[in-house]
């Protein structure tokens, strides 16, 4: 795995889809081929650059999805209404249309195989992509660190990875949070990811579990707030928030 | 060279009338270099030093009292996004400086929160600049610069300083928040005066 | 109500085109407060026309990054200094 080694300066490098695929009704992955990739630290994000014809350019940051192999990487967007890059990946991209990426990027927000402390991760919404690049990576390098995940989503409808999530090994256990809408064999109402869930799907601080969240500033803030809370210390909680980017 | 994306063509762009480089925002952007100030008017204040050191200054009230004026101008922000036919509501500048002796030649303005932007006195005078209190009919917001922001409209608009609280006039040029790190210090965007140099 | 603010994660991806190594896993010290943190953590302001990093402590404009087509600014003069691990 890439140490946060000295590199040289990053450029951009021409991704070309190789496949697409819908995940839940409101995000699409795409598998993107990357000529010269050579992996990279699941968390890590890449800037993606889109260029119109008149040489208008736009960019946005997007967390890779998936574990480390060369010459290949995984996104998986968000439509986000009224945005200008996310629709055209989520409705316009076909296998076969490229673009630029440029990474990876971040040794802040990063899982390294190579601790042996328990993990928990937090998403909230759409901050679960990077989380699933560290359960990915897991699951590809058949590490026996456990594992467990609270998904705060607003209703089954808006899960994303849930099938994959399902079928994990048992050392990656999954909590849901539905906010607004639950399924019906679901073990709480709706409601937001509280102090009590978190203490009863989430690791004990004793066990000085490396935490990281990621979702919407508001969120992440309400979440590191509980950790400390409970007792976990604030240099174990590593925290990426995605802001008002479209 | 950068790779074409086909099917691409980002926000809705380049129309006759706009600056070289500009396109038309379909909303009203709201960009800041840190946090919203919340400043209430009881505790407003806006002042004008000269160079000599003497300061005038106007509190809510006597802000308001002076004659305003509705003025319609074209808003060009130099992240290349421009609004046209906007309405603001405010008190020209040329009514705060009439009161004012002064020899200067540049004028740095001061906002709350701490921003800072310059450009020559001149271009505050003549019917160029105004303190504006209201935008599209209403009360100007927090997060377009309210309760007062200076609006120069033929300028970049980054020298349209929000949360403005004062504007000092200098013998001598002084760079403002923008100005000392790149940006240019005139800003005319009809001569695509973006960053030093331009 | 949330100002526009992100973490310092948007740093990584324009400072790693000017710097060889990852700044966000560097820590600093702020000028004005003294508070020492890694720049993962401090608050940029990226709706501007540059980037604007500030302390999280007090507010004060830790760095500002512009760039045009051709030249990139940078200050740093709210930092009294970046320490990270030897290359």
């Amino acid at each position: 795995m890439a140490r946060a080694a000295v590199l040289g300066r990053l450029t951009w490098r021409v991704a070309t889809v190789v496949a697409a695929r819908d995940e839940g009704e409101v995000a699409r992955t795409l598998v993107l081929d990357v000529p010269g990739w050579t992996g990279h630290a699941p968390g890590q994000h890449v800037d993606l650059r889109l260029t119109a014809e008149d040489g208008y350019s736009a960019q946005r940051s997007y967390s890779i999805a998936s574990a480390p192999v060369d010459g290949r990487l995984e996104l998986t967007v968000q439509r986000v209404a009224d945005g200008e890059v996310s629709p055209y990946l989520v409705e316009v991209a076909l296998p076969g249309d490229s673009f630029e990426v440029r990474g990876p990027i971040g040794g802040y927000f990063v899982w390294r195989g190579g601790d042996p402390s328990p993990v928990l991760l937090i998403a909230g919404g759409s901050g679960i992509v990077p989380l699933m690049a560290m359960i990915r990576t897991r699951s590809a390098n058949g590490s026996r660190v456990p594992f467990r995940l609270l998904y705060s989503t607003r209703s089954p409808a808006t899960a994303i990875y849930a099938d994959e999530l399902a079928g994990a090994d048992p050392g990656l256990q999954v909590a849901y949070a539905y906010t607004r809408h639950a399924p019906p064999d679901s073990p709480r109402p709706p409601g937001r990811l509280d102090g009590a869930l978190l203490a009863e799907a989430g690791w004990p601080a004793e066990l000085a579990p490396a935490c990281y969240v990621c979702g919407p500033t508001g969120f992440v803030e309400a979440m590191a707030d509980l950790l400390v809370n409970q007792g976990h210390a604030a240099d174990r909680i590593r925290t990426e928030r995605f802001g008002g980017t479209t | 060279m950068s790779v074409v994306s086909r099917g691409f063509t980002g926000r809705g762009r380049s129309d006759a009338h706009l600056p070289p480089g500009q396109y038309l925002a379909e909303d009203f952007p709201v960009l800041s270099a840190g946090p919203t100030p919340r400043i209430d008017t009881a505790r407003w204040e806006f002042a004008i030093t000269t160079e000599t050191g003497e300061r005038h200054t106007w509190d809510w009230a006597q802000f308001r009292a002076l004659p305003s004026e509705t003025v319609t101008v074209d808003l060009h922000c130099v992240t290349k996004w421009s609004k046209l036919g906007t309405s603001w509501e405010g008190v020209s500048v040329d009514t705060l400086l009439a009161e004012v002796d002064s020899a200067a030649d540049y004028a740095l303005v001061h906002a709350y929160g701490g921003y800072t932007t310059n450009l020559p006195l001149e271009d505050l005078l003549d019917g160029q600049a105004w303190l504006a209190f209201g935008y599209d009919g209403e009360e100007l917001s927090p997060e377009h610069g309210g309760p007062v922001r200076l609006l120069v409209p033929h300028l970049y608009l980054w020298k349209s300083a929000k949360w403005v609280r004062g504007i000092q006039l200098l013998v001598e040029e002084q760079q403002g928040f923008w100005e000392s790190v790149g940006y240019h210090n005139y800003g005319d965007p009809w001569r695509e005066q973006r960053y030093w140099g331009d | 109500m949330t100002d526009t603010w992100v973490d310092g994660n948007e740093l990584a991806g324009p400072l790693r085109e000017i710097f060889a190594v990852d700044v966000t896993v560097a820590h600093g010290q702020c000028v004005h407060c003294g508070h020492r943190c890694t720049l993962a953590e401090v608050r940029v302001y990226s709706r501007a026309p540059g980037l604007v990093a500030r302390c999280p402590s007090c507010e004060a404009v830790l760095l500002r990054v512009v760039r045009s087509p051709a030249r990139v600014w940078l200050d740093l003069t709210g930092l009294a200094y970046l320490e990270f691990a030897a290359p």
